[in-house]
């Protein structure tokens, strides 16, 4: 009876952990960060997977303990208490480990800080604005600004009793009406702000996450490299209308991007905005 | 160790009737009766807030808007949190302080009985302030429990009565932190040094200096919130010159503490739980004083590890992840501790054991998020999001609530001279201890996909998990009802508690009578 328990358990344990490698972004049933597409974004899925292996090792060490001693030393099953209540040696084991296990996670993750909190060398910079509830992004070395909105179908699906099933919106609250468009392989510097309240800023697949706080200006930077289109949403609760201020960036070819700029750098007249 | 039978009625007359009954009540000065209140209070601001939880993922259980507003899910979200810190956590563990603390250290009641029965009674008008801000036009506080301004200043009518519950609240903690304090300092029976105090006193007594560092920073910041709003100054307000991340840090120098004092006392009933149904003594008391204190000193040097993403310097963030890993130290050394206490014991399952065996696991399930929410680089992935959220459930509802669980279980026969119905009990437990886990586990999952908090609704991508979380959270809710029906039940009758009710029970509070006298300890028993 209770081996089959302790099958079933780490059976379960097994499972779970399959479904750990799969990364696929916004995908149904996603359990896992996924790797992202810049330099940094593998570094730090990276590090997410050492601690959450760690603690699982940990993890099965100390529960294992556990569910042994449930097992093993009950009352019914004629146990009889043992009295000591010390183990100097246990002690200083289980102090020392843990604090070594502590520097093995810190000095990585202290080395991807410092790689994160370096915003030199970047050919393109972004103004970014928070405000109730959109974002305005200004290109301010081409001159070319304007403000992302929720996409109109969304904003409809959205509203209560609208009678729309989100599912049939594509992109459901991911979808904005200007997205932010950049070139592929190129560091890009965010400088963030805000007109109003606290936003951020947020972007699972590079790994960006900094809050757009007024009367500063925080700096992030990406350097993505593989087109597409990434999605991600405000990340500080900023009134009603939180959830429902996405950001949208696509990365294209250096050329796309070229053209993009400069359509966008064309008088209002012929824009679409 | 005798207990001199006092006559209750020596001195008091008691007339029949509904006035004298409340009056009774509202003055007394009591430990046992004000612990009695502060348990009652505290259950019932577990289904206020329990409720809104309700609400909330009544509304997240499928994509698209149901039931309610953005506006009116924000004040949910919002209220639902102040509810259970300020009305239900921290109401229920100084409860059973007042009920216990003086029962393990041989006193006859708290050193400040009047201040005590203040304590309590802010508490319910603390709330009602609070809770009746939801008929105002504008409803109630919508800007998260952390009330971060600017947002917070975009509150209507509501705000001032905000600020107020929050002060009240706070002054109550004070006042039963300064209380819990001088009580252990002065009134430990002779024989008892702080040493030889049960684990359960010193856990308070630590939270209490927790306390009165902490609550008086947070009434510094909602006051710095309230001038900015209504006496023109801009502590906060970049437009005049302040600095929203400033109420930041002030806010969580006060926050971090705060939900250590929260999860200490859980832990000190865990180590008076253990030890008792496993028949062995707690390995390591001192080691588990000195990493209690450690914990609480720590505690105070990791506040900005909420901020991570706010903006901060290499150096700082750097700081604030190395103290914050280093609390783990601490924490696992309790953890091996009780689970060395189980190791070579002769254990029995009892409701309180059931709970306080979850809180174990469970409550070492939320230290791991809180390993890797630690990791800065990894943080700014899991930030405001679904995985901190699932993180400080765990740490909160199998920890702390789970630790109080056991606490009233254990201690319910010494209050109420009957035994509890122990399969209603055992059903409670394991309903609960599965609910838990399906309405939070998967939250990690949603955090990890993507998906920010404190949103009303989402990507159609995370409705699957969604759904299981929303399924828990209506089995957990249902299954405390059977927490309510034990409890009445218990009250009204059962099978007659002995004196020291646990087999393996140990400690003063097992040598009075169950229910234990009005009075007790009014001759101060002897420690050899």
């Amino acid at each position: 009876m209770q081996m089959n328990r302790k099958v079933g358990a780490f059976a379960a344990a097994l499972s779970m952990l399959a479904a750990f490698y799969s990364s696929a972004a916004w995908s149904d049933w996603q359990m896992n960060m996924p790797r992202g597409v810049t330099t940094i974004s593998s570094e730090v899925y990276g590090l997410h997977m050492l601690i959450l292996w760690v603690c699982v090792v940990i993890g099965i060490g100390v529960f294992g303990a556990m569910v042994y001693a449930i097992v093993k030393y009950r009352k019914d099953n004629g146990a009889q208490a043992a009295k000591f209540s010390h183990n100097t040696l246990a002690e200083v084991t289980w102090t020392t480990i843990p604090a070594i296990i502590l520097i093995v996670l810190a000095v990585p993750a202290a080395e991807t800080l410092v790689k994160i909190e370096d915003t030199t060398g970047s050919e393109l910079t972004i103004k970014v604005t928070g405000y109730q509830w959109q974002w305005h992004y200004d290109y301010i070395d081409d001159g070319v600004q304007f403000f992302s909105r929720l996409d109109r179908d969304s904003n409809a699906a959205r509203r209560r009793g609208s009678g729309i099933d989100p599912s049939t919106v594509e992109n459901y609250l991911l979808e904005v009406d200007n997205p932010v468009v950049v070139p592929v392989d190129t560091k890009v510097r965010l400088l963030l702000t805000s007109a109003d309240v606290l936003h951020a800023w947020w972007m699972p697949e590079f790994a960006v996450k900094k809050d757009a706080v007024p009367g500063y200006i925080n700096e992030a930077w990406f350097h993505a490299l593989e087109e597409g289109t990434y999605r991600g949403q405000c990340a500080e609760l900023c009134g009603m209308d939180h959830a429902y201020m996405p950001i949208v960036v696509r990365v294209v070819s250096r050329e796309e991007y070229d053209d993009w700029l400069a359509e966008k750098s064309r008088p209002a007249l012929t824009q679409a905005d | 160790m005798s207990t001199t039978a006092i006559d209750v009625h020596a001195g008091h007359h008691h007339p029949k009737g509904v006035l004298p009954w409340i009056m009774r009540w509202v003055t007394t000065t009591n430990h046992k009766d004000i612990g009695t209140m502060y348990l009652v209070f505290a259950l019932s601001m577990f289904f206020v807030g329990g409720l809104m939880a309700m609400v909330i993922r009544a509304e997240l259980f499928q994509p698209g808007l149901q039931f309610v507003d953005p506006h009116f899910f924000n004040q949910m979200t919002t209220v639902h949190a102040l509810i259970m810190i300020f009305g239900a956590v921290m109401p229920a563990f100084a409860g059973f302080a007042n009920w216990m603390v003086p029962l393990m250290i041989g006193a006859p009641d708290m050193a400040l009985p009047r201040l005590n029965n203040w304590s309590f009674w802010l508490l319910p008008f603390a709330t009602l302030l609070l809770l009746m801000t939801f008929l105002f036009p504008g409803g109630a506080p919508a800007s998260g429990w952390t009330m971060y301004p600017p947002l917070v200043l975009q509150t209507g009518n509501a705000f001032p009565f905000m600020i107020f519950a929050v002060h009240l609240l706070g002054l109550s903690s004070i006042m039963a932190a300064i209380n819990i304090i001088v009580t252990i300092m002065n009134m430990r029976a002779p024989g008892m040094s702080l040493m030889k105090m049960p684990m359960f006193a010193w856990t308070w007594l630590i939270t209490a200096y927790l306390m009165i560092l902490a609550m008086p920073v947070l009434a510094g910041a909602v006051t710095m919130l309230l001038t900015d709003q209504f006496f023109g100054t801009s502590f906060f307000t970049a437009g005049g010159g302040g600095d929203p991340v400033m109420y930041q840090h002030i806010f969580w120098f006060f926050g971090h503490p705060e939900v250590y004092i929260i999860i200490l006392p859980a832990f000190g009933i865990v180590s008076q739980v253990i030890p008792t149904f496993s028949r062995k003594p707690l390995f390591g008391y001192a080691a588990m004083v000195y990493a209690t204190a450690a914990i609480a000193f720590l505690s105070l040097i990791v506040w900005a590890h909420h901020m991570f993403t706010v903006g901060m310097p290499l150096g700082g963030q750097l700081f604030f992840m190395l103290t914050t890993m280093i609390i783990a130290i601490p924490t696992g050394v309790k953890v091996f501790n009780w689970t060395a206490t189980m190791w070579r014991g002769s254990m029995t399952f009892e409701t309180p054991m059931l709970f306080a065996v979850a809180f174990l696991f469970l409550f070492t399930i939320g230290g791991f998020s809180g390993l890797m929410v630690a990791i800065v680089p990894a943080d700014f992935q899991y930030h405001d999001s679904y995985f901190v959220v699932a993180h400080f459930h765990y740490v909160l509802v199998p920890g702390a609530v789970f630790g109080a669980f056991a606490g009233a279980y254990y201690w319910l026969p010494k209050w109420t001279g009957h035994m509890y119905d122990e399969r209603l009990g055992k059903w409670h437990f394991w309903l609960t201890a599965v609910f838990v886990n399906v309405t939070f586990f998967p939250q990690h999952f949603l955090g990890l996909a993507g998906m920010p908090r404190r949103i009303p609704d989402y990507a159609v991508q995370f409705a699957d998990f969604n759904m299981i979380s929303s399924i828990g959270a209506f089995g957990f809710g249902l299954a405390q009802l059977i927490f309510v029906w034990v409890v009445i039940k218990c009250i009204r009758g059962g099978e007659k508690a002995t004196d020291q009710v646990w087999e393996g029970a140990e400690g003063l509070e097992w040598t009075v009578p169950s229910p234990a006298p009005h009075h007790t300890f009014e001759t101060p028993p002897v420690i050899k």
